[in-house]
Order: structure tokens, then sequence, then C-alpha cells
């Protein structure tokens, strides 16, 4: 029987418009209950969608050469030092985050024996990382960097900063990563004589590395939309960076300032658009290299 | 009298032909048992009966069922169908809550709302499920602390419970221990004058033991169809007699 | 080799403890010296005036407020648009709405601060009159923006549930819907719960998104328009230009945020692990 033959089979079995609304004649509850849940989700979505077309109407128009200026002055608010900015600090949050997430999963999925007390204290405190608030971070690390140390305001501080922050983001997404490469991999490789360090490096992690990825992209959508760990941290003066003990605004801080400022609302628009797709850009990016991911396997 | 007749029923997984022209009548308050292999399609002819096939994506029904000469597949509310059409399932599932709202649930489900009259009800389908003694002290634990032979029967009063015409039992006792077996196919024996009772089994004794009527079923195709003994003892067809003979299955 | 990951492993512990260690050591001091019950009780934030006072009632009120508005607003329609998702939503719309929900999670939360400072707040001002930042404001946007957390932990704790249920409750004569809310939502709730426990930890740790829309009058309102202002967002207001006592009763305000938040980290593995048991 091919294809067609079997969609042209008149089916008894199917429910008919007719058969669900006799149904909840007799049940207008579930009728009621399944209105709502319909609701509700079209309302999730539309929030979504007004949210992010709302941005774009408004913003779009207000994208100007102005705006990406190479120099911010008080009367072009260019958002362009506030990108270079952002991405200086990404990149070196990255340098110090990856190594250490990276290390921590293959310490917890490679090394750590099963049922170590000491591996369940530490995915609760990657746990405990993830749930504390950003303000927090912002707080620690004023205290911490800032303060303690004696850096400053910087993009140094703000980068440990966020590189705390997002640890745990980088651990869990590794692991995860790292426990989803066959054990067959591993056997092979010590099959072949390589020794345990050996097989992580060499086949472990490279077949693990799609997921590292994603998470690593992931880590980066948090570093470039966040604000209350940068504010008093990295802070908030205008312009280029000039080192990493320099003072910078990230474009998040950028957004916040124009908002809170409220005197260039149409810059602000403007900026809201480019930090909006920059940030969605990357997560979309990430899921995607995780569904690759997924459904090769 | 004939409670359920099914003529020329075809039913399709995809491009699977799972069930091939099926002509069938189960008669009032007698046991009626499916037999065969495997993938036969004795399951799936059961779950037919109270269109629980109407969840599984991509399945296909031609032909027509009726129930007391009326069409399920029709004008018939299909949760009116399964509130007269009972089901137990081959594994015990009862919900997570008490014993007490387990048996509730359905009462419930069909608008009964007094404490007098669920209890009553409650107590009346614990004793015809004969696990009333067992559990009658603990219909406020919850029901995933029984064990698997006490859920199972807690499953069939559960069913009871809504009072239905007709009980369907999807190899009800494929995971129980032969005594449990034993409980429920009493229970079943005991059942058959007030219920419509149709089984689909796996353990040929047991449709000896206590089907009136069974049906062989290979590959989609309902091989033969009569009463038990004769069914086991003389049976018309060779491939029925060489599965029950043991010679394949 | 394996001493070198094992350092990086204890980073985490090494953190929190750090973390633990700054907050306090800079905060208790503090509230010690208010007193910590003129701190946390007093209804007087007056860092300026002399003598100053810093009381954080409000503040915490405040705290509380907002968070429970939001959780008023997105609870109900995260979890009934978990039910979608996990039982009603056709397979090609999935593939849609599934990463919209998702793509909410990605919008940085000074986005929403200003969409909320665009649009909500004029549209509160208009509709119900005061100056539209407001409680109310603040409890829309929180609302949405913990629409993913609550959403996607409660699909999966629905979906976790195992299909028999449904089925005898369908065969029971129940409708889907019946099967869904009365045997499928409650076997799911200690993974719903879960998921309303981090939408709380996500409303009350919110700052960017609330300094722009909730007034940030120190007061307890006693209206959903009238403003009011966060822990989170009396810590950013005014860290910028505080000395002394003043600056360290801020990071003492910051201690007690992190309290709650451990309190909800806490919870919120109680429930995994009781669930786990009962699994």
């Amino acid at each position: 029987m091919d294809d067609k033959e079997i969609k042209e089979i008149a089916a008894i079995n199917k429910i008919t418009f007719a058969q669900r609304m006799r149904e909840y004649k007799r049940k207008p509850l579930s009728l009621v209950m399944f209105i709502l849940v319909v609701l509700a989700a079209a309302l999730s979505v539309l929030a979504l969608v007004f949210l992010i077309v709302y941005i774009l109407v408004m913003g779009v128009p207000n994208l100007t050469p102005d705006l990406f200026a190479w120099e911010y002055n008080s009367d072009n608010v260019s958002c362009m030092p506030a990108i270079i900015n952002t991405v200086v600090i990404t990149l070196l949050t990255l340098v110090i985050a990856v190594p250490f997430g990276i290390g921590a999963a293959i310490y917890l999925s490679e090394y750590a024996k099963r049922g170590n007390k000491l591996v369940k204290v530490i995915r609760t405190m990657a746990e405990t990382l993830s749930g504390i608030p950003s303000i927090v971070y912002g707080l620690f690390g004023m205290l911490c960097f800032v303060t303690a140390f004696s850096w400053g305001y910087s993009i140094l501080a703000g980068a440990f900063t966020l590189a705390i922050m997002v640890l745990p983001t980088i651990m869990r997404t590794t692991e995860e990563a790292l426990i989803a490469v066959p054990d067959s991999y591993r056997e092979g490789s010590f099959g072949l004589g390589a020794g345990k360090l050996r097989t992580v490096v060499k086949t472990v992690l490279p077949s693990a590395m799609p997921g590292i990825l994603a998470g690593v992209i992931l880590a980066i959508g948090r570093i470039v939309g966040e604000t209350a760990a940068l504010i008093y941290t990295a802070g908030s003066t205008t312009g280029l960076v000039d080192g990493v003990m320099d003072s910078g605004r990230t474009l998040a801080i950028h957004m916040y300032m124009l908002a809170n400022e409220g005197l260039h609302t149409n810059q602000a628009w403007g900026t809201a658009v480019v930090l909006l797709v920059l940030v969605l850009g990357i997560n979309t990016l990430s899921s995607f290299i995780a569904k690759k991911l997924s459904s090769k396997k | 009298m004939d409670k359920f007749t099914i003529k020329n029923m075809n039913l399709y997984y995809g491009k699977f032909h799972a069930l091939k022209d099926v002509n069938l009548s189960m008669q009032e308050n007698k046991i009626t048992a499916f037999i065969g292999p495997s993938g036969c399609g004795k399951s799936t002819l059961l779950k037919s009966l109270n269109r629980m096939n109407d969840l599984v994506e991509g399945c296909k029904i031609t032909g027509d069922i009726r129930l007391d000469n009326e069409d399920i597949y029709g004008n018939m509310d299909v949760n009116i169908l399964r509130k007269r059409v009972g089901m137990v399932f081959q594994k015990a599932n009862p919900f997570p809550m008490s014993v007490y709202d387990n048996i509730a649930y359905g009462p419930r489900t069909h608008g009964i709302r007094k404490k007098s009259e669920l209890d009553e009800i409650v107590e009346s389908s614990l004793r015809d499920a004969a696990i009333w003694d067992e559990l009658k002290d603990r219909l406020k634990k919850s029901a995933l602390g029984l064990s698997g032979g006490q859920q199972q029967r807690l499953c069939i009063a559960r069913a009871l419970a809504v009072k239905p015409e007709v009980l369907l039992m999807d190899e009800a006792t494929s995971a129980l221990d032969p005594i449990s077996t034993g409980k429920i196919e009493e229970l079943c024996l005991k059942l058959k004058d007030q219920y419509t009772i149709i089984m689909v089994t796996h353990n040929m004794q047991q449709a000896l033991r206590i089907a009136d009527y069974t049906a062989f079923f290979l590959l989609g195709e309902m091989i033969e169809y009569d009463k038990t003994d004769q069914i086991f003892s003389n049976p018309k067809e060779k491939k029925t007699e060489e599965y029950i003979t043991g010679r394949f299955g | 080799m394996q001493g070198v990951f094992f350092l990086t492993a204890i980073t985490s512990i090494a953190a929190v403890a750090l973390i633990c260690i700054f907050l306090f050591y800079n905060g208790v001091p503090a509230i010690a010296e208010i007193g910590f019950f003129d701190f946390v009780g007093g209804q007087q934030w007056a860092p300026t005036n002399q003598p100053p006072s810093y009381g954080i009632f409000c503040m915490i009120v405040g705290s509380i407020y907002v968070t429970a508005g939001a959780i008023i607003i997105g609870v109900p329609i995260g979890i009934l648009t978990a039910v979608f998702l996990a039982r009603f939503c056709p397979a090609p719309l999935y593939k849609i709405i599934k990463p919209a929900t998702e793509l909410l999670a990605g919008i940085p939360s000074i986005v929403y601060g200003f969409f909320g400072l665009m649009v909500v707040v004029p549209f509160i001002r208009d509709t119900f009159g005061g100056n539209g930042s407001s409680l109310l404001a603040a409890s829309v946007v929180l609302g949405i923006m913990i629409l993913p957390t609550i959403i996607g932990v409660s699909e999966s704790a629905i979906r976790a549930v195992p299909e028999p249920y449904y089925e005898g409750s369908l065969a029971l004569g129940a409708t889907r819907e019946r099967s869904v809310f009365r045997v499928m939502l409650p076997a799911s709730k200690s993974g719903i719960l879960a998921g309303v426990v981090l939408g709380i930890g996500r409303a009350i740790g919110e700052t960017m998104a609330v300094i722009l829309i909730a007034g940030n009058q120190v007061q307890i309102p006693t209206s959903l328009t009238e403003g009011v202002r966060t822990l989170t967002a009396n810590i950013v207001l005014e860290m910028g230009y505080s000395t002394g006592l003043h600056r360290q009763a801020l990071i003492a305000t910051g201690v007690v945020l992190f309290v709650f938040i451990l309190l909800i980290t806490l919870s919120m593995q109680a429930i995994k692990s009781r669930s786990e048991k009962n699994g």
C-alpha cells in the first residue's frame, strides 16, 4: 500500500469538530480549561512578538550612521565604543571562565568517582552560583576586585565578576556534553594504549566540542546582556577602553544610561535594537549548534 | 445477546495494516478472550472498543463497531462510551493519590459530588473487586504503596466504580504472580454476572480456565472464533491447532 | 593533571565562599552598628538626614510585593502555557512556540526595563492614573520575565509524568482537559513548584528592569499604581554616591537579598531531593 492510498482511507476514528463540541457541551468546564490553556499560550507568544516587533519598529528607523560613529559624544551618543568594549570584556571573561569551566567539567565527568561527597558539594555550589542574582555578583565584584584588590572600576574587574557569574553555565553545558560522549570512545582510546589525559584531550574533548561551544555561546549571550553585575565593577565611563585597567561601559550599560537619563529616547530605541538583535542572535546560534548536535546522534 | 459487534473492521498504523477485515460479535455477560502471538493485533482490537486507539498517531480504522447496536465511532460521546466500556491495563496504573481518591475519581468525573454517595461507591467497588478487606483501613494512604496485585485489583475497582457495562482487560494479569492472577481470574468469573468481560491474554491456560468464548488472532487476522472448549478441544483451523498445541507463538 | 582539574573544580566552592565572606564581612558590621531590628524593621530610610536612619523594611516589603505580583501574573500563564506545550500543542506549532518561549528567556533585563519604561509605564499612567512607574508596572514586566523559567520547568515536569496515568483517566470517561488538570498536573506538582521557586528567585533578584519602572519611592505602597523600591534597586540607585555607613548599609541590603536567595536555593534543593526520593 502506498502513501496515497493510506491518505485516502476514510477512517471512522477521526475526532470531528462536531464530536468534540458535543463532548464540551456535556462538560463545559473542560471547554473553559481548554480555552484558558490556548489563551495563555497565545498570550506568552504575543508578549514576545509584541515586545520584539515594537522595539524593531521604534528602533530601526533610528539606526543612523551617527549612532555607530567611532567617537562618542553627548550629541550622537554613539554605541560603537560600547560595542567594542563589550567585545573586549566578553573575550576577557571567556579567557578566564572557559578554562576553569571546562577543567571543572572534566574533573566531574572524567575523574571524580561516582557518589563522591565532594562532587555533590561542587554541584550544589555551582547550582547556588547560578541562582545568585547579578546585582549580588556586582556587589561582590565591587568589594573584591574593585576595592580589596584596588583595581578600581575596570574592564578587568568586570571580566572577573562576569567570569564567576557564567562559570556554572559553562560547567554544566560542558559536563553534559562530556557525559554524552559514548564510553566506547574512551575504551577505544585506552585500548590503543593511551593514558587518561591523552584520552580526555584527544578523544573525549573533540567529540564534545559542539556541546561545549553551544554552552560558551550561551555564556556570551549572558555577558552581552548583563548590566547589574557591571555597573559598579567595570563602571559606566563613556568611550573606548584604554587597556584592561581602564573603566568602560558595555552596550547593556550604555543602554541603561540612555534609558535612565531619558534625554536620547530615539537613540535609546536604536541601541535597544542593536542589543536585542545581538543577544537573540547569539542565543539562537547557541541553540542551533545544540540542536545540530542532538539531531546528529 | 450480542453486546459488541464488529463488522468489516480494518486498522492501519501508518502504512502497517494491523487488523484485516475483522468480523466478530461478543455476548453479553460472558467472558470473551482474544489470544494469539505477540503483534497479532489482539490488544489493538481491544483498544478500538473504547476508542483508546484515538490517542495513537497515524492510527486509522475503517468498518463498523457497535455497542448495543449503537455506532461507537458515530454520534456516541467518546466519554460516555468509555464510561460504559471500562478498561484495565496490562500494567497497573493507579493514580498517584490515595486509594479513596483513585476509586472516587471516576464517579467524580461523572458528576457525583456527595460524600455519602462517594463513600458508598468506594466501598461497593472495592468489595466487588474483592479487595475491601485488605484496603478498608488504608483508604487515605497512597495507592502507589500497594503491592502489584493489589494495585491491579484497585484498578479493577476503579473501573467498576463508574458502573460500566463492559470491562476490557488488556493482559491484566501478565505482570502478576500466580496467586494474584488466581484472585483476579476468580474475580472475573464473579463479575461476569453483571458485566460483559473482554480480555486479551498471552496465557492460553487462562483463556481455557475462565473464558466462555475465545478468538484466535494471527498477523492481524482473526483466524477462528468459537466457544472456548471448542477452540481448545476441536479447532477447525490448522493454524489455531498449531498455536494451541504450542508449535509457534 | 588530575590535580589541576581538581583545582578548577573547586573554584565554584571557592567562589561561593568568597562571595559569602566579602558580603558578610562588609555588610554585617553595618547591621550590627545600625542594630538588626532597626535595620530590617525600620521604615525610615534617610541616609543623608542628621541623624541618618537606615531602615530597609520598606524595601523588603517592596521586593516581596513585586515578586508576589510577578508570581500572580507569571505563574498561571506560565503553567497553562506549559500544559499547552506538553499536552495540546500540534507538532508543527510546537516548533514555533517552544523556541519563542526560549527566546523570551534570552532578552536582556535592561531591554525589558526599557520596554516597560516606554510602553507599560505610559499605559498604566493613562489607564489607571498615577505616574505609571508603579508596583503594577514592575509586576507585569517581571511576570513576563519569569514566564520562560516557569514554562520550561513546568513543561518538563508535566512531560515526566508517566503516560499510563493519562490513559487511565481517559479510560474512565474523563475528558482530555480533566485528565490533564486532575491527574497529570497534581502528579507533576513538585516539579512545577521547583519552577515557581526558581521564578521567585529570578523575580526577587531582578534589578535593572525594576529600577526603570517601579518608581523607587521608599514607601509601603497602598495601591498597585503607587511606586515601590526593591532591595536590588536600593543598592544600584545609591551605591554610586554613598560613603561610610551609608555605603555599608547598602552592602548590608545586599546581604539581606543574598540571604533571601540562599533560602530560596535551599528550599529548591529540598524540593528536588524530595521529588527524587518519591520519584
